[in-house]
């Protein structure tokens, strides 16, 4: 971060924007110092700690959030596409910091990168007419030799630092990084509080959500660079190759149990949220990588919530209401 | 909602169609259709499978863009026309999720969409939502969720949807597939009653009893209009048997 030769300009830009939030970073410490005084919980004792499960918080809150608008359109893989253009986006950011010695963040141009993909992947399918297979695979593909080309091509300190992009790590979570991911879970989580009615009228039914005026394209757009904001976000914990997992595992698993849009919102996020903080105190005492606890912790709450859905399934099934008759006569429609 | 459509500069139609020619690939699926729909009218499309009704259907609503000819929606090029609450849509086999947890309610909350915008839906938004689910008979099915549901009460459930939209134009493509025979009857005696009370329909059919029994007027289509005009003219008519190409009794028997 502190690279000496750091152009004024960007560190000036981007500290202005982080600096409240560091702010934020140091009472959410306070609190997390407060919290291990009150329980005694020996992983609250390091700094480190308090901020990845505070990133760990807002991954639980916004992957969700966004993987329940892709899974119920049978998305559930852009996740992982752009998670691998993500690392690409790294690699690029370490490249250019070797190169140029900057001191950008490989999470800035991973923002980039991920964002640039997704319209991609969006323009293809507009043009296509269908999301395919195919097209996703390639950008994958293409992200992660692109990564791996240029990570082998400086290998110098670059190869060493690579594993926690892959596989995520909580003790490297920086008060730099802690902070972009606060920006990025602010911008996803006001996108989808302001544009809610759109995203889920277009998710549920296309076509009808175009006939009602909707800039269908637009908010698919949009959809897919909340998506990369949320890969790019999740990164650091989960590292690219689980990052999806998070999009997907929690909200398969509140489809299971959940009878409404509204309440399969909130189910994937408290589960998610539960994934995440089990999954974080499991992998601090049994000395894991977090990304795959919280994951395993997550297809296990999945597995749960499948047998609690049969089993509510099987409780639901006497009562059956009656269809009224269709009535013709109260039809009242324009007439205000 | 505001009075009727107001006279834009190309008359006042709610639906117009000038010399459409339309093609997913070289070969046109629809050509050089002319059609005028008047506000209050109840016109029904028919033709044969293939015969390019859903299409016409998507260039009147602005889904797809004319190769040559001109669409136009209360006055306005369809394509650009985006006051999405003067337009009500059901679709065939409704296009949604399927897998989704969604409940009736929900569904029938978003035809106030187009009223509400960005923001929350009021009070009587949802009063009207609830009159739109009584009014398709499904009140108790209101918090139910859409996968439990049979193919004919999803299908009343998007209905509900459209007319919660308080719509002056409804467009309902095959709406009554997979409903059983008796809210078939109710349903169009619901189109019907909508009709009277000013609201334009629109509707594509594959069932030529229901039409010849509703409609007032008849389209009848493949790639090209093999007839336009009152229903018992069409009755009248050859039209049938030269756009469905086989000698037809088909209006007698169904």
């Amino acid at each position: 971060m502190s690279n000496p030769v750091t152009g004024p300009l960007q560190t000036g830009v981007l500290d202005a924007v982080l600096a409240p939030l560091y702010f934020l970073l140091e009472f959410w410490t306070l609190g997390m110092d407060l919290l291990f005084r009150l329980t005694g919980l020996e992983l609250l004792q390091y700094q480190f700690m308090h901020r990845a499960i505070l990133v760990g918080l807002c991954i639980g809150v916004m992957a969700p959030l966004i993987g329940t608008f892709l899974v119920h359109r049978q998305l559930a893989l852009i996740g992982d596409a752009l998670a691998h253009t993500a690392f690409a986006g790294v690699a690029i950011g370490l490249f250019v910091n070797g190169v140029f010695e900057l001191g950008v963040s490989p999470y800035l141009s991973a923002v980039v990168v991920a964002v640039i993909a997704a319209l991609s992947i969006e323009l293809i399918s507009e043009v296509t007419d269908a999301y395919n297979d195919v097209s996703m695979a390639i950008v994958l593909s293409t992200g992660f030799a692109l990564g791996s080309t240029l990570i082998s091509l400086n290998a110098g300190g670059l190869a060493v630092g690579i594993d926690q992009y892959l596989f995520g790590n909580l003790s490297t979570v920086s008060a730099e990084n802690a902070a972009i991911l606060l920006v990025l879970f602010g911008l996803v989580v006001a996108t989808v509080a302001i544009t809610r009615n759109q995203l889920l009228y277009v998710t549920f039914d296309e076509t009808a959500a175009a006939v009602s005026g909707l800039p269908v394209n637009w908010y698919n757009r949009l959809m897919v660079m909340l998506t990369a904001l949320v890969v790019v976000g999740a990164m650091q914990i989960m590292g690219v190759i689980l990052v999806a997992a998070m999009l997907v595992v929690p909200v398969a698993g509140a489809a299971q149990v959940a009878r409404s849009f509204g309440e399969s919102l909130l189910v994937s996020v408290v589960l998610a949220e539960l994934a995440v903080l089990l999954g974080i105190g499991l992998s601090y005492y049994g000395e894991a990588t977090a990304g795959g606890v919280i994951v395993l912790v997550a297809v296990a709450i999945y597995i749960a919530c499948v047998a609690l859905g049969k089993l509510l399934m099987a409780r639901d099934d006497g009562s059956t209401p009656e269809t009224g008759g269709i009535e013709a006569g109260d039809a009242e429609p324009t007439a205000d | 909602m505001e009075e009727l459509p107001v006279s834009s500069h190309e008359g006042n139609s709610v639906v117009e169609l000038a010399d459409v020619t339309f093609g997913y690939t070289a070969t046109p699926v629809v050509s050089d259709i002319s059609l005028s729909i008047d506000p209050s009218e109840y016109v029904a499309i028919v033709g044969p499978n293939g015969s390019g009704k859903s299409t016409l259907m998507k260039l009147a609503l602005g889904l797809l863009r004319p190769d040559s000819g001109a669409a136009r929606l209360f006055g306005e090029p369809s394509h650009a026309f985006d006051d999405g609450a003067r337009l009500g849509y059901v679709a065939q086999h409704a296009s949604a999720a399927t897998e989704m947890p969604i409940t009736v309610r929900e569904v029938v909350k978003m035809g106030r969409f187009p009223h509400v915008g960005f923001g929350r839906l009021g009070a009587e938004d949802w009063q009207i939502v609830d009159e739109a689910l009584e009014t398709v008979g499904m009140a108790d099915f209101a918090d139910r969720a859409v996968t439990r549901l049979s193919g004919g009460q999803r299908q009343r459930a998007f209905i509900a949807r459209a007319l919660a939209g308080e719509a002056d134009l409804l467009v309902l493509d095959e709406p009554t597939v997979g409903v059983d025979a008796e809210s078939v009857e109710a349903f169009y005696d619901l189109l019907a009653a909508l009709n009277a009370s000013g609201i334009t329909v629109l509707l594509i059919e594959h069932d030529l009893g229901a039409v010849t029994d509703h409609a007032d007027r008849v389209v009848c289509l493949n790639r090209e209009v093999y007839f336009d005009g009152p229903t018992a003219e069409f009755v009248e008519s050859d039209a049938l048997a030269r756009a469905f190409g086989t000698a037809g009794t088909i209006v007698g028997e169904t």
